[in-house]
């Protein structure tokens, strides 16, 4: 078995008298995708820092590609891919001067930073814009900008902090595809979102993160298993009709039903998904809609961290 | 070492690029001090007095070249501030390259874009008038003695940059930079001045070098000594180059 590429244990950080990051434990296998979910201030940002060897952890240790981030920095750093939350690029320089400047630091050489900028300035559909100055980038363009940054080493391990906040669905769905083909070729993200179909979307396994510890983890389908049972859902064609259909879908399933009046809708745990909706197709009258469905995991999220993360529901529910 | 020569080459060549990329930028820079020599030697030049006599745009011009230097603190603190806000500063700390390549780089850019500001204010100088009277030697020292300022406020502008971590502090800054140079002797000689506020301009780093070039270009006023000219400057850099370098590695 290879190694996992991110290994962290016990990793804590204070700032002030705020424990941003308390025993914050995580083991990534190489060549998956994992997401890191929480709401906004959970620690999410701190553990991409530490692990990217910008911040020192107060306590705990982690590898990163099977180097320490605090005493073997240096090398974590020639392995390494960061995509922050903003647009990292000199938006005075054209794209392509952008990606020739990094790709030097990185010590590519002159003439393999060219070669590599032009190559990913084509892979992101940047070829056409790649002499004009990043500054007047769309906000989707820039942001596959600094994606290529992150990859003009082709990294072992590429961190993406909240990849797609503020970008339209399309040119979200843009990044996606460009996550998915990375992993493809045997890169390891670790990827921080406060979207949950995101993490849906690319993510093999999850950890849940909350107050700087980490609450669940699992894959999402283990995520949602532990929430509990599947719902049936029922929309009712008049509203005066509702009480009634939760009194009855109340003996059929497994817990309190939950009514949504403006919706005209009630919904139900059950146990035997079968059983129950057969039942309730026979006795419910006056029905619109009549669904199962398992959790989202926006009912997981919100559930885990007791809400709070106002942004993961909108999207979470969008997908749902 | 290499790897720190290289580094620090490709991040000077970076701004050098950006003034390449945005040449109008780069002239408006170089043109707002030519402007200011202009309103002060022709607008407010005919009402003023260089103590003990002289021609006002022989005794403007040393303080012109020194706030020039002051300047280019706005434009250190914009570029380190809108890396750091922009996010580029933590790319930098992600990539295996050194501290002070990124703060060399820097550094070099910023001297260069002061010989290249200097040389246009002396070009313009000549033109309005100014000379130097003490020879090449003596006109050469007191370039250094300005390049020196601007160096120690290049660290200053670093560090302070990494502070506010994003740039738009600047306004704060530009407004700063204004009372910190009319209080000193660059337009006007502090004894015109109120007593208390004659002796802050006297202290003010800006006056100690406004002070000894005018004195090295042989221009009339107020002259001062060559020494507060490079200990102003030697003690700026001896506090902000440790606590901009500590700032640069314990980016928060």
């Amino acid at each position: 078995m290879r190694d996992p590429a991110i290994e962290a244990s016990g990793l804590t950080r204070r700032f002030g008298s705020t424990t941003a990051l308390d025993n914050f434990d995580l083991t990534v296998p190489a060549g998956t995708v994992h997401g890191l979910l929480g709401p906004n201030g959970a620690g999410k940002t701190t553990a991409v820092r530490i692990l990217t060897t910008l911040l020192r952890p107060d306590a705990g240790r982690a590898r990163v590609a099977g180097h320490d981030v605090v005493r073997e920095a240096d090398r974590v750093r020639s392995r390494i891919g960061l995509v922050g939350q903003q647009a990292a690029v000199d938006e005075q320089l054209s794209g392509r001067q952008n990606l020739e400047m990094f790709g030097r630091l990185h010590h590519l050489g002159a003439t393999t930073a060219r070669r590599r900028a032009t190559e990913l300035l084509e892979r992101f559909g940047l070829a056409e814009a790649a002499d004009r100055a990043a500054g007047k980038y769309s906000g989707g363009m820039r942001r596959r900008l600094d994606l290529a940054a992150g990859l003009l080493i082709g990294p072992a391990v590429l961190f993406l902090d909240e990849p797609t906040a503020g970008l339209d669905p399309r040119a979200r769905n843009e990044v996606w595809q460009e996550i998915r083909s990375l992993v493809a070729e045997g890169t390891t993200v670790l990827l921080t979102t406060q979207y949950l179909e995101e993490a849906d979307q690319l993510a093999e396994g999850l950890a849940v993160i909350d107050r700087g510890r980490v609450v669940a983890a699992g894959t999402a389908d283990e995520l949602k298993g532990q929430l509990g049972a599947d719902h049936l859902e029922v929309v009712v064609r008049d509203a005066s009709s509702l009480a009634a259909a939760a009194e009855l879908l109340g003996r059929i399933g497994t817990g309190e039903p939950q009514l949504d009046p403006d919706r005209r809708r009630v919904s139900v745990p059950v146990r035997d998904r079968v059983a129950a909706l057969v039942e309730a197709a026979k006795t419910l009258h006056g029905v619109e809609d009549l669904t199962l469905r398992r959790p989202t995991l926006d009912e997981v999220f919100l559930s885990l961290t007791g809400a709070g993360a106002t942004g993961a529901g909108v999207a979470g529910r969008g997908a749902a | 070492m290499t790897a720190y020569l290289v580094d620090s080459w490709t991040l000077t060549r970076r701004t050098l690029l950006q003034w390449r990329n945005q040449p109008a930028q780069l002239a408006l820079g170089l043109l707002f001090p030519v402007m200011i020599l202009l309103m002060f030697a022709y607008l407010f030049g005919g009402a003023m007095q260089v103590p003990g006599g002289g021609d006002y745009r022989e005794f403007l011009l040393p303080g012109m070249f020194v706030l020039t230097m002051a300047f280019g603190l706005e434009s250190t603190f914009q570029a380190v501030s809108t890396d750091a806000g922009r996010g580029v500063t933590d790319r930098f700390r992600t990539m295996p390259i050194s501290a002070a390549s990124v703060l060399t780089g820097r550094s070099v850019a910023d001297m260069l874009s002061a010989v290249v500001g200097l040389a246009v204010l002396i070009g313009f100088g000549a033109l309005v008038g100014w000379r130097w009277h003490n020879g090449p030697g003596d006109a050469l020292l007191a370039v250094f003695l300005l390049l020196s300022l601007r160096y120690a406020l290049l660290w200053f502008g670093i560090w302070l940059a990494l502070v506010a971590g994003k740039p738009e502090m600047l306004m704060a800054v530009q407004i700063l930079v204004w009372p910190l140079a009319f209080l000193s002797s660059v337009f006007t000689a502090p004894e015109t001045m109120p007593g208390w506020l004659g002796a802050v301009a006297e202290w003010n780093p800006l006056s100690a070098t406004a002070s000894a070039t005018r004195e090295l270009f042989g221009n009339p006023g107020h002259g001062g000594e060559f020494w507060p000219a490079i200990a102003w400057p030697l003690l700026l850099l001896v506090v902000f180059v440790p606590l901009a370098v500590r700032r640069y590695r314990r980016l928060t």
